[in-house]
């Protein structure tokens, strides 16, 4: 099983996320994670979706992904040079005694510092989905209290890009 | 000048050229019925929605235009919902028009409110839930549009109280702007190559045709195509009436089509079955491999290599596996196809095909589609034979879903599309009847017949008020043997004889039934009332119920076990 990562840009218009969440779990497609936020313009969206199966499973999620009226576009970006990003924060368990400790593990790993409790750190840290996977790991025996990941952001390397086709601005603009 | 919402509402059906509107009101959509004595718009009042939106449907499938119904919010828009599924699966192009709570009361849980959008997502095209009246026009229009175009189907459109009763400026937006909707529709011509040159090499080619010949209007394309490569024709249930089933004889009377094989299937035709099973080459055109076609998947069609043109790419590749997926409109991919083979003649094709149809005659022959008939019981098959010899192939048919269904499918002859309207994909009972009414509105003057059940017709019988007080004299074939039949049949086959739940006694009196609406009843009890009642049943102008008394435990034949595969029939 491989791990497919696809761009979608979606009609910003409400119940479009319902709309794509509903057809994988309708489908029955195990969606690994979703991101989702407005383009550069304010009626697109563009989703991450990262989903996991065999080719011929991608295909169909694709295909039903297009048959949804609120979808203008998907990329199946998995095969190509992507860089991809995720954030994640995390609140983990530091005495005092550990803060160095911690911090020099962090450091390790440029996650930054975004808050300070008496007993806890909060930190921040962007990478790829391997890299947060390890700051997880190395910051789990202290005591991780709260953690929030953003999913997976992708973008093509290069000059090549994902966006609408110029008849569909068209449309987009004159509908 | 400014139009209220509700005015705004009929306007645009008149631009959509909507003639009729099936419906029921309440509460949230009064606005819109207030306005409707303005309006030029025939609105049949139906005694429950899941009518109306059948209704819509058979209307859709007997005309090919969009059916309409306009529902209150809440039950009343939930009762449409089986009716909105049904037309999904088959592809009905149909808009739903449902009340809702006004804006600022939505999420509150207001009296008679429900998300109908959330409820029906899974089983429409498209959706849409107004939240101002200046996109009322716009998202009218594309919803109309959204529903007859590319794969049709059904599309929801929920309108708020305020929303209908807010005033703007009427425009009808000349195009759509849907930027993410664009479907095929022309065949790639490259892959209908590769198809024509597959079928070129083919000793043993079937054409495999479903629901999407009748929806792009193509039979006599598939008709032509396969008389030219002499290619026999299956249909499934939905594509029945694409490809005719009798050609004229010489004696002025029609005969069998020899290049007819029957519908495939877990009730389908040995010979049809056998014919997908040892083709090596397959033209699916407008089918989706649905499972009561395929049967055990793994082993269907082991030997075809299979060319799959369908105008939703979903359809490609789901269930089974094609060598030559061609995505596009079936019309537009048969002409390419017939062009091609205009140009490049089949070659020794008259002595390749000679075999193949002899071996596919010679399975006919075999074990052909037969009962045995009594003096004693009148028999279902019986029934719709005669009902055949007599109402013939101008006739709408309609069914329920069941064993009758499949008896229509199997011994009524459909020459012509949209002959046969049918709940295939949902398997809707209750389906037939409201159907046949929303069909015979779009035809006034001609024949339209529900052949049901005794347990399907109790589903919708409702609309027989419908019926009556709109003056649409449709008729009703009640295949009356007293069981849930096709139930029964499993029971009797694959659960020990079990038979709870599948018995129907103490169903009303049919006759009575008919004349307590004011409709006429009839009933055949033995074989020599059969023709009688068919007879007196189809010449009265108005809606009749003839309550036919058929043998209790008959079965469907052939059935292929379900999870078996489509050559381990059970043949008697």
């Amino acid at each position: 099983m491989e791990k497919h990562t696809l761009a979608v840009l979606v009609e910003n218009s409400p119940g479009v996320l319902t709309r794509v969440a509903g057809l994988f779990a309708r489908r029955g497609f195990n969606i690994d994670s979703l991101a989702v936020g407005r383009t550069d313009r304010d009626d697109v969206s563009r989703m991450t979706i990262v989903v996991e199966g065999d080719k011929p499973l991608i295909e169909q999620v694709t295909k039903q992904l297009h048959k949804l009226i609120d979808v203008i576009k998907i990329s199946n970006i998995t095969d190509d040079e992507y860089v991809d990003r995720e954030l994640v924060m995390l609140k983990v368990t530091a005495d005092p005694g550990q803060r160095v400790e911690i911090m020099h593990i962090a450091g390790i790993f440029r996650a930054r510092v975004v808050d300070l409790g008496s007993k806890t750190i909060t930190f921040e840290c962007t990478g790829t989905e391997g890299k947060i996977n390890a700051f997880e790991e190395s910051l789990r025996p202290y005591g991780i209290k709260e953690l929030v990941r953003t999913g997976k952001i992708a973008m093509l390397r290069g000059s090549k890009y994902v966006a609408l086709s110029l008849a569909q601005t068209r449309e987009a603009e004159n509908g | 000048m400014k139009l209220k919402g509700a005015q705004i509402f009929f306007e645009c059906l008149k631009k959509e050229g909507v003639e009729v509107v099936f419906g029921f009101p309440g509460g949230a959509v009064l606005d819109i019925y207030h306005e409707m004595a303005e309006h030029n718009i025939r609105h049949i009042l139906v005694r429950h929605e899941q009518g109306a939106a059948h209704m819509a449907d058979g209307y859709a499938r007997a005309s090919g235009r969009v059916g309409v119904c306009l529902v209150t919010s809440g039950p009343g828009a939930t009762n449409t919902v089986t009716g909105i599924a049904t037309a999904y699966m088959d592809s009905v192009p149909m808009v739903i028009f449902t009340g809702q709570v006004p804006t600022p009361l939505i999420g509150d849980d207001a009296f008679q409110e429900v998300d109908i959008i959330g409820i029906t997502r899974p089983c429409t095209k498209h959706s849409y839930l107004v939240r101002d009246v200046n996109d009322l026009a716009t998202v009218i229009k594309e919803a109309f549009f959204l529903a007859r175009t590319g794969r049709p189907g059904p599309v929801l459109v929920d309108l708020p109280k305020d929303v209908i009763q807010a005033q703007t400026d009427f425009k009808y937006p000349k195009k759509v702007g849907l930027p993410g909707y664009r479907p095929t529709m022309e065949a790639h011509s490259g892959q209908v190559v590769k198809a024509c040159q597959l079928l070129a090499k083919a000793k043993a080619p079937v054409i495999f045709a479903g629901g999407g010949i009748i929806i792009s209007e193509s039979s006599e394309e598939l008709t032509r195509l396969a008389h030219l490569i002499q290619a026999p024709v299956t249909c499934t249930l939905l594509g029945l009436g694409g490809f005719p089933a009798t050609r004229p004889a010489a004696s002025g009377a029609s005969e069998a089509e020899p290049l007819w094989l029957g519908m495939p299937g877990m009730h389908g035709t040995y010979q049809a079955n056998m014919a997908l099973s040892h083709a090596d080459a397959i033209l699916a055109v407008g089918v989706r491999f649905d499972d009561r076609v395929t049967g055990k998947v793994s082993t269907f069609a082991p030997k075809a290599k299979i060319i799959h043109v369908d105008i939703d790419p979903t359809s490609i590749s789901k269930n089974v596996e094609v060598e030559v997926p061609i995505v596009g409109d079936c019309k537009n991919a048969l002409l390419q196809i017939l062009e091609y083979f205009q140009k490049e003649p089949i070659q020794g094709m008259a002595e390749s095909r000679g075999q193949w149809l002899d071996r596919l005659a010679g399975w006919e022959k075999e074990h052909p589609l037969t009962y045995s008939n009594s003096r004693e019981l009148i028999k279902p098959q019986y029934v719709i034979e005669k009902l055949y010899e007599i109402a013939g192939r101008e006739a709408i048919i309609t069914t329920e879903v069941g064993q009758h269904q499949m008896w229509t499918a199997q011994f009524y002859k459909f020459d012509r599309p949209r002959t046969l309207l049918t709940s295939g994909g949902l398997g809707t009972m209750g389906y037939g009847f409201p159907a046949a009414i929303g069909a015979q509105v779009a035809f006034p003057d001609k024949l339209v017949i529900d052949i049901a059940g005794d347990g399907s017709i109790q589903m919708n019988v409702q609309e027989l008020c419908t019926a009556v007080c709109n003056k649409i004299p449709v008729k009703v074939v009640i295949i009356n043997n007293t069981y849930l039949g096709l139930p029964r049949q499993w029971q009797e086959l694959f659960y020990d004889k079990n038979y709870t739940g599948s018995c129907m006694e103490g169903s009303p009196d049919f006759v009575k039934l008919a004349e307590a609406y004011g409709a006429v009843g009839l009933r055949a009890e033995r074989p020599e009332d059969v023709e009688t009642v068919l007879r007196k049943g189809l010449s009265i102008n108005e809606p009749v119920f003839m309550d036919f008394m058929v043998s209790a435990e008959e079965n469907v034949y052939p059935i292929v076990p379900p999870g078996k595969s489509i050559t381990d029939m059970l043949l008697t």
